[in-house]
């Protein structure tokens, strides 16, 4: 780190750099917000670059009354809540046992686990358990397959190992059984790890189409994640506006945005807030010690 | 993503492994409750990470519906002169399939050449800056992108590189340019998809290398001062070596997937006129098979796929381990 007391002229050049990164950032998400505010008159005529002209909310009073979105995103809040539940107690499960050096099969353990990393069968092989398992059009299939990341895994590992073990071992003399110890003292001093793995479990529930593209069909149109909803909605388009070069076909293209807006801010809202968290957690799962 | 060995507790952890070892059974008496805690992280790796190598199989074998897996015809067959290969040799034979090794290939070395160093560079211009309060907001607003879904990415592309009326065209057709057609042209669409690449991850990855420059010990740079070092000489003897490391090991995780990568990113970015740079394993594998339901076909394309993946990762590591350097395990 170089903190110098008085800045130099080289100083203002990084800077200079940093503010174009950051309007490259951010551009393309107040394009979209524009658009979402501004009268489709605009728009067409292409006028609106990064500040709505026409300002209204008519495009968000429509996505409202669209009980077919309302729902897709009730229903995505929902799952990615359960998702995320269920993603940390089987992470915690997994992780906690695994800090006992003592632990006769750990290595084995350890081992079955880290495989899975490296080798994964393949996109078919899942298919067909999934649908041997009655997993197809059922919302099972959007919680349960995901809901052990073994890199996750990994970073709570490595934070559950930075807890001293004296703590452990002390309670271990007071009498406390290992369930009491994980409750106790793990899970409260581990509060920032939560939220880590929380974020990205939730993003990563939120974010995700593919599962329900490939194992969910029309028939259950109301398990529908809202990305994938979203997906059917650009895409019906879409294909037609890079051949004819047009972006606006279809679904005006203020409703598109504001969809999309109502889709991302849920996420924007809430990661800078646990900035200070996800950065310890990103470099728990990556620097090699 | 590097897998991280356990701690630095696991190097003194293996000698007192060795000599207090206890036996399985006073391990179970005395830990019988982090067994059943483990059970249920086992029993879903076996049903779901396990479960489905059992359905490699397939790819020997003729697939038939409703057939158990155990009772289908082996792809074997004398008359026709096929051999247990059948469904691997098919693959290499179907232009579709080399379309898709190809741009699978080439996206994915694009993407390393251009994505893998953006977040180093990005790392140490955020090192030189100095004003503590503006560099928090440029990580922030810079850790955006990773936070949004390819549905959305690409919908914010449509709006920015659309030929009539996105953002970009408009700026070009005002300066008296014609409009580029970023994404229903092969060249520029590759060129989009790797942009966006970038743009997705340059912000993410740089936290990895910013914690390793933290790492580095400041005497080096205030030593470096004193014999009169200037900021490049800097980061190029100082920075650089010290997150040389963390480097090696992304670039070895990095090579491992080179026939690998994701599914929502291409699916969400290709359309019809540019598949025939667009389509890549992982889309064709979807078409051929979730849709078309050529399972054995594919299923052969995605082992051939995962085992070039885990040889690739085994060479990167066994070269880096040759160079002096520390692989991932």
């Amino acid at each position: 780190m170089i903190k110098s007391k008085k800045t130099q002229r080289g100083d203002w050049i990084f800077v200079i750099i940093c503010i174009f990164v950051a309007i490259i950032c951010l551009v393309p998400m107040l394009n979209l917000a524009a658009r979402s505010l501004s009268s489709s008159d605009y728009i067409i005529k292409g006028e609106v670059t990064v500040y709505p002209k026409g300002l209204n909310f008519k495009a968000y009073q429509y996505v409202f009354d669209n009980a077919k979105y309302v729902r897709s995103f009730f229903w995505t809040v929902f799952l990615t809540f359960i998702c995320t539940f269920v993603s940390l107690l089987m992470t915690a499960i997994c992780a906690y046992p695994l800090i006992f050096h003592k632990l006769r099969g750990r290595g084995l353990i350890n081992i079955i686990i880290t495989i899975t990393m490296f080798f994964n069968a393949g996109t078919i092989p899942n298919y067909l358990l999934m649908k041997s398992l009655g997993f197809l059009n059922n919302p099972l299939v959007l919680i349960i397959p995901s809901c052990l990341s073994v890199y996750n895994m990994i970073i709570m590992r490595s934070f559950f190992y930075g807890i001293p073990e004296s703590l452990r071992e002390s309670a271990e003399i007071d009498g406390a059984n290992y369930l009491t110890i994980l409750w106790k003292i793990y899970i409260p001093l581990s509060k920032p790890v939560f939220a880590t793995l929380a974020l990205f479990y939730a993003v990563g529930r939120w974010n995700g189409y593919s599962d329900a593209l490939m194992y969910i069909n029309n028939k259950r149109e109301d398990l529908y994640p809202l990305q994938y909803y979203l997906y059917n909605i650009l895409k019906s388009q879409s294909d037609l506006s890079a051949q004819e070069g047009f972006s606006t076909p279809g679904l005006s293209d203020t409703i598109k945005s504001a969809i999309v807006m109502f889709s991302t801010v849920p996420i924007l809202i809430v990661y800078p807030f646990l900035q200070k968290y996800f950065i310890h957690g990103v470099t728990l799962g990556a620097v090699k010690e | 993503m590097a897998k991280s060995k356990e701690s630095p507790a696991s190097d003194s952890e293996v000698k007192i492994k060795v000599k207090t070892r206890i036996s399985w059974k006073s391990s179970f008496k005395k830990y019988w409750q982090l067994y059943l805690l483990l059970l249920v992280p086992i029993v879903y790796f076996i049903i779901f990470k396990y479960g489905p190598m059992e359905y490699i199989i397939t790819a020997f074998k003729k697939y038939k519906m409703n057939t158990s897996l155990w009772d289908m015809d082996w792809a074997m067959d004398k008359k026709k002169n096929t051999d247990i290969f059948f469904y691997f040799k098919q693959a290499f034979q179907d232009n579709q399939f080399l379309r898709a090794l190809k741009n699978t290939v080439v996206l994915n070395l694009l993407d390393l050449i251009v994505g893998f160093p953006a977040p180093i560079i990005f790392a140490l211009i955020l090192n030189e800056l100095v004003f503590t309060k503006f560099k928090k907001v440029v990580q922030t607003i810079a850790y955006m992108p990773h936070f949004l879904s390819w549905v959305i990415i690409y919908s914010l592309a449509l709006r920015i590189f659309a030929t009539d009326d996105g953002l970009l065209n408009l700026l070009i057709n005002k300066f008296g340019g014609t409009s580029i057609p970023f994404l229903g042209e092969d060249k520029w669409w590759v060129a989009t998809y790797v942009f966006l690449g970038v743009w997705q991850n340059f912000g993410w990855g740089s936290i990895v290398y910013l914690a390793a420059i933290a790492g580095i010990n400041t005497e080096l740079y205030e030593a470096a001062s004193v014999d009169g070092a200037g900021r490049f000489s800097k980061m190029w003897h100082i920075t650089l070596p010290g997150i040389k490391p963390t480097i090696v090991v992304l670039l070895i995780m990095n090579l491992g997937n080179i026939l690998g990568g994701g599914f929502d990113r291409p699916f969400a970015m290709q359309n019809s006129l540019v598949l025939d740079s667009a389509e890549v394993i992982s889309t064709y594998v979807y078409k051929k098979g979730v849709l078309a339901a050529q399972y054995s076909l594919t299923t052969a394309v995605g082992l051939f796929q995962s085992l070039v993946g885990v040889f690739f990762l085994l060479m990167a590591n066994f070269i880096s381990r040759k160079l002096g350097e520390r692989g991932i395990w």
